[in-house]
């Protein structure tokens, strides 16, 4: 087989072997050169259908399309003016972007804090870490309701025992800290599994020689963490890293069934205040151009991010 | 380190002692982290099964009872005047649905993109990988305007179509990674006993990758039910799925926490079962690929 194999052409374009003796017809050279065509065309065809609405979005920005002006008026860029210019797209940007790096930057350390432990090998991370996923895997929004009943004022549970210890006032949600406070935690208590299972598999696969070598010259914990596992585990982390923080830009679920961008509007989110402009208000125009500067934004922030993940992934693997 | 025996034996006797706090910090971590990572699930199976009265109180001990799913679902007297069996069979359907239309699409084109090169080849990808994570409502907006013109607004096809947001970009990408790990050989071997490209793809490839694929479905499954956005704002009874549904028993004028309680986790098992099932596989997939254990 590897014989006959190294005998062919570059053969992942899947050219037919010359001795095809099997008296098969031959594919003619245009219709193997189609082939990987075809087999897109589905896919191209579902991006065309679903770029279609963004580009008609990015269409309704430059109007002024609203339920009240059913025929809008071609108004130019100014409702990018409007929004660029108003203080509720920055006070906006600002919530999104504090929560963004509060619940990426917690979530990590937690993380990265829970895989080094279940990698520890007891019997009980064993048993815990078999149950490591489960609030990964409920909804966001179901997440966002249970903590909600727990923390409703009086009856819920964690309001009722933390009243008890002289902690009560916390758990009001009346003021902006204190929303954004248990907005992070609810994400906290969602996402911290995706950085620990990521890590968790990162330790899990690095060599043990570095390791061995640095027990034997009687390298210090902390000093085997800083210099061998820190830095093995930083690829691996980034990925997590990146992920979490571009979901947190456009974070909704949560904060939509916990707080409603409330009190006031200390946590509307650039999606939450897009959500309540475009569907709420009717205002499609305006909402639509919230959400254009927000992708935007996440365009730029991965490819920064992306970029810096290649390199990180290169220089580990000593290129 | 030259120095005599019993100094030795004291750096021995330090590092057990270490060895052993070390232990015992593990273990306490471990304790904290996963009583705030379960608590919250406990508590709401607790509250599930309070009746009207208990449902007031944060007491650990009362007396059992499985009321409010039976009102939850509709079924006996208690109906919590709520069709959420009728947003269960919806988030099933649409889930499903996503699920085998990304996969009717994705295949080819995971498997085209993993064997062949193209034109274009990464631009679809990266296009793919960009709706993974923009955000929602750059699509959502213009579709709640055309929707209700087209007949799509609160159908279970407006619901499949918006969903391959979700599960397509997540089924191209893993499979694609997928196809990779297989040799090409693998193929050749096959064209070389005389099979058409389509037969060895079929007999060859799709066996060696059927386990990948069955992951990347349920996994796909899992993030189509928990979407929450794209319900809410397409749809409004017809097909409106377990996440929005569960939002229907809190507020009203009559507190019925037992209710919600017993919605949230009706709403969390089938994707905590199917993801339970596929713990191996969750560090690729969730990365999209790009960690693979």
């Amino acid at each position: 087989m590897s014989v006959l194999s190294s005998t062919q052409s570059p053969a992942s374009t899947g050219g037919v072997p010359p001795s095809s003796a099997a008296g098969r017809v031959r594919v003619p050279r245009w219709r193997r050169r189609l082939r990987p065509y075809l087999l897109i065309v589905p896919a191209v065809a579902l991006c065309v259908g679903i770029l279609y609405p963004f580009l008609l979005g990015v269409f309704y920005t430059l109007f002024n399309y609203s339920a009240t002006k059913p025929v809008p008026d071609f108004v130019g860029v100014d409702n990018y003016v409007t929004v660029l210019t108003q203080g509720e797209f920055w006070h906006s940007a600002w919530v999104t972007g504090l929560f963004a790096v509060l619940a990426t930057v917690v979530e990590t350390v937690l993380g990265v804090g829970v895989a080094l432990l279940l990698n520890r090998s007891s019997l009980l991370g064993r048993l815990l870490e078999k149950v490591l996923i489960v609030p990964l895997m409920i909804a966001p929004i179901i997440a966002a309701i249970i903590w909600k009943l727990m923390l409703w004022p009086s009856v819920g549970v964690l309001s009722h025992y933390l009243s008890m210890i002289g902690l009560g006032d916390l758990t009001a949600i009346d003021t902006a800290g204190k929303a954004m406070f248990w907005c992070v935690v609810i994400d906290t208590w969602i996402f911290t599994p995706f950085v620990a299972i990521l890590a968790l598999a990162a330790l899990r696969s690095m060599p043990r020689s570095p390791f061995e070598a640095a027990a034997v010259d009687g390298a210090s914990p902390w000093f085997t963490f800083r210099t061998l596992t820190l830095p093995m585990l930083w690829p691996y982390v980034l990925v997590a890293v990146i992920f979490r923080f571009m979901d947190s830009l456009k974070v909704f679920d949560v904060i939509y069934a916990f707080t409603q961008g409330g009190p006031g509007n200390a946590t509307t989110t650039l999606q939450i205040s897009a959500y309540l402009q475009a569907i709420t208000y009717q205002r499609y125009s305006f909402g639509t151009t919230f959400m254009i500067v927000l992708w935007a934004i996440v365009y730029v922030v991965s490819m920064v991010l992306v970029r810096y993940l290649g390199r990180v992934q290169n220089r580990s693997a000593g290129k | 380190m030259t120095d005599t025996a019993s100094h030795v034996t004291t750096q021995h006797a330090t590092g057990v002692a270490r060895r052993r706090l070390g232990r015992v910090l593990t273990t306490v971590g471990l304790l904290a982290y996963f009583a705030f990572s379960l608590f919250p699930v406990v508590w709401m199976i607790l509250l599930s099964l309070k009746d009207k009265q208990d449902q007031l109180t944060t007491y650990f001990a009362f007396s059992p009872t499985l009321d409010s799913y039976r009102a939850v679902l509709g079924l006996g007297d208690a109906d919590a005047g709520v069709p959420f069996l009728r947003f269960f069979v919806s988030s099933l359907v649409t889930s499903i649905g996503a699920v085998l239309v990304s996969l009717l699409i994705g295949v080819p084109a995971a498997y085209a993109a993993a064997r062949f090169s193209f034109r274009g080849k990464e631009n679809l990808m990266f296009t793919l990988l960009s709706f993974r994570f923009a955000p929602e409502l750059v699509v959502i907006i213009p579709l709640s305007v055309i929707y209700p013109q087209i007949g799509l607004f609160d159908s279970y096809t407006g619901m499949i179509w918006v969903l391959q947001l979700v599960t397509l970009p997540l089924i191209v990408w893993i499979l694609r990674s997928y196809f990779e790990d297989l040799s090409p050989e693998i193929e050749q071997a096959a064209l070389l006993d005389g099979y058409s490209r389509t037969q060895a793809f079929l007999r060859t490839v799709l066996p060696l990758v059927k386990p990948g694929i069955a992951a990347v479905s349920l996994l796909a499954f899992i993030f189509a039910w928990n979407n929450f956005v794209f319900p809410l704002t397409l749809t409004s009874s017809n097909a409106q799925t377990v996440t929005v549904g569960s939002l229907s028993f809190i507020g009203g004028n009559e507190a019925k926490f037992n209710f919600t309680a017993a919605a949230a986790l009706i709403a969390a098992v089938p994707p905590l079962v199917l993801a339970l099932s596929i713990q191996r596989f969750l560090v690729r997939g969730l990365s999209f690929g790009s960690v693979k254990d």
